[in-house]
């Protein structure tokens, strides 16, 4: 089928400000998204910028608004978009170059909640063991990949710069409810204070916008019943 | 099937529109990791030469490294030893390093290679288009050096990679700009895998034997007398060198695969 992708293209070194271009490919039903965008930049515009790795949901670089929903471009088949696709940067972050958004403070709100195992206690002979039934308690948020489309598609995040947004609860949660971790009164001191959870509003975009279908507003919600009730 | 395989079922779910749980899941085999890579001891400090001489100060990590571990064969899982061992230690010997080492002297101008290699890309004229190389670089690799091999079929894609890199000589970038010139990255790193498939080919035609994931159909057997060797190439000039460095055998004993 061909395709019409209309790409809003922002080159910081020409542009005044972000206009849409239009481009039309030839494009299977079963092509990626991405695919699309890699026919263009390799045969018709080497300017056209965006991230991308894996190619396959794993790797998180390719998170953009296509058709005004944050998605992952790899992991969005054309048959499901349409012969007309509009395709912008995630919002709330500004924009370096076409698609590419500047991630720093994503990434600043993530390391802020301490995302790695703290422990306490000298370090055991063998493993840190853990039953099937402890591991489910944090099972789902093990699969954030960081592509920040949950955090994107907060309106909070969207005005308030200071929030630690929806990805980087996300990560604290997997590590608050791991009975291995020692840091859960620490992260959750982090997360109390006025960039922390209570800014949430639950306006569950954050879960519909999850490529790894991570309920999301759930986890935010369990750390905060984890405040309140000091048990976790 | 969900809970063992979550990925797995998500991609036949996603991409194939298979449901994995009533039919059966399409498979086809692909290139998903590197073995063999830049030559590291087991602290992942670079050596330089097949007698082990380590190059103070420089590492290599991940996939990109090889401390050999695997043998000729990295099976399904087995990279977390980069991460979990390696990289731990890789990391433990870096700190280590930096806590005892002194600032060396800087050459003139440290940063010359890199930005002239980077100008004379930008400069070149309208030529050939890298993305198009690139894929008759993934084409001829994928065709003539995947899992069964032959010599007939290496030495043609020895020519093609050789084409392909004076191809790339003339290979011309749109994106002439400073700001995340992905366009210039891309041919960059094109380079770069036109270095890397070449020394694949050079080693794995030299290899007349099978062992591990290099299959050869004109050399069925192993040949421990000849071959239980790592393979290291160095370049010379235009040309790759390959020597061999012995295998230390500890506890496992190369063994044939009988099932």
């Amino acid at each position: 089928m061909e395709v019409t992708l209309r790409i809003k293209r922002y080159n910081p070194e020409i542009d005044d400000k972000p206009v849409f271009r239009e481009y039309t490919v030839e494009a299977e039903k079963t092509d990626r998204v991405l695919d699309a965008l890699n026919k263009v930049k390799w045969h018709e515009d080497g300017t056209l910028t965006y991230r991308r790795s894996c190619a396959h949901g794993i790797c998180g670089s390719d998170a953009m608004r296509i058709n005004g929903r944050n998605r992952l471009a790899c992991k969005v088949l054309m048959g499901e978009v349409g012969d007309r696709v509009t395709i912008e940067p995630l919002l709330g972050f500004s924009v370096i170059k076409d698609l590419v958004v500047d991630m720093d403070s994503f990434f600043a709100g993530y390391k802020s909640i301490k995302p790695y195992l703290i422990t306490h206690d000298e370090d055991p002979a063998a493993e840190r063991r853990q039953s099937p039934e402890d591991r489910d308690r944090f099972e789902d948020t093990t699969k954030c990949i960081l592509c920040a489309s949950c955090t994107t598609s907060c309106p909070i995040t969207w005005t308030n710069k200071e929030f630690v947004g929806p990805a980087a609860i996300v990560n604290a949660h997997r590590f608050i409810f791991d009975s291995r971790d020692q840091g859960g009164r620490e992260r959750l001191r982090i997360l109390n204070q006025r960039s922390g959870v209570w800014r949430c509003r639950t306006v569950f975009n954050c879960t519909d916008a999850c490529p790894r279908d991570i309920e999301v507003t759930k986890a935010i919600e369990e750390v905060k019943r984890a405040l309140l009730t000091e048990t976790y | 099937m969900d809970a063992k395989l979550p990925d797995v079922t998500d991609f036949a779910r996603t991409y194939l529109g298979v449901e994995p749980k009533k039919e059966p899941v399409p498979i086809q085999p692909t290139a998903h990791y590197a073995m063999g890579g830049l030559p590291t001891d087991p602290r992942w400090a670079l050596i330089a030469d097949a007698n082990g001489t380590v190059i103070p100060g420089l590492y290599a990590a991940g996939e990109s490294a090889c401390v050999s571990v695997h043998g000729a064969n990295r099976l399904g899982t087995n990279s977390l030893v980069d991460l979990i061992v390696f990289g731990r230690r890789g990391g433990r010997s870096m700190l280590e390093f930096v806590h005892k080492a002194s600032l060396p002297d800087m050459p003139e101008n440290p940063d010359l290679f890199a930005r002239e290699q980077i100008a004379e890309v930008l400069a070149r004229p309208k030529g050939e288009n890298p993305a198009d190389i690139r894929s008759r670089l993934q084409e001829v690799m994928m065709d003539k050096v995947s899992v069964v091999r032959n010599a007939d079929g290496m030495s043609e894609a020895l020519a093609e990679v050789k084409d392909l890199r004076e191809a790339y000589a003339r290979a011309s970038v749109q994106d002439k700009g400073e700001v995340f010139n992905t366009d210039l990255t891309e041919a960059l790193e094109l380079g770069y895998m036109i270095d890397l498939a070449e020394a694949i080919v050079v080693g794995a035609l030299a290899r007349e034997e099978s062992r591990g994931a290099h299959y050869r159909t004109d050399f069925e057997k192993r040949d421990d007398a000849n071959w239980l060797a790592h393979s290291v190439i160095t370049r010379r000039g235009d040309e790759l060198e390959l020597t061999k460095k012995p295998v230390t055998i500890t506890t496992f004993e190369p063994k044939e695969r009988v099932y």
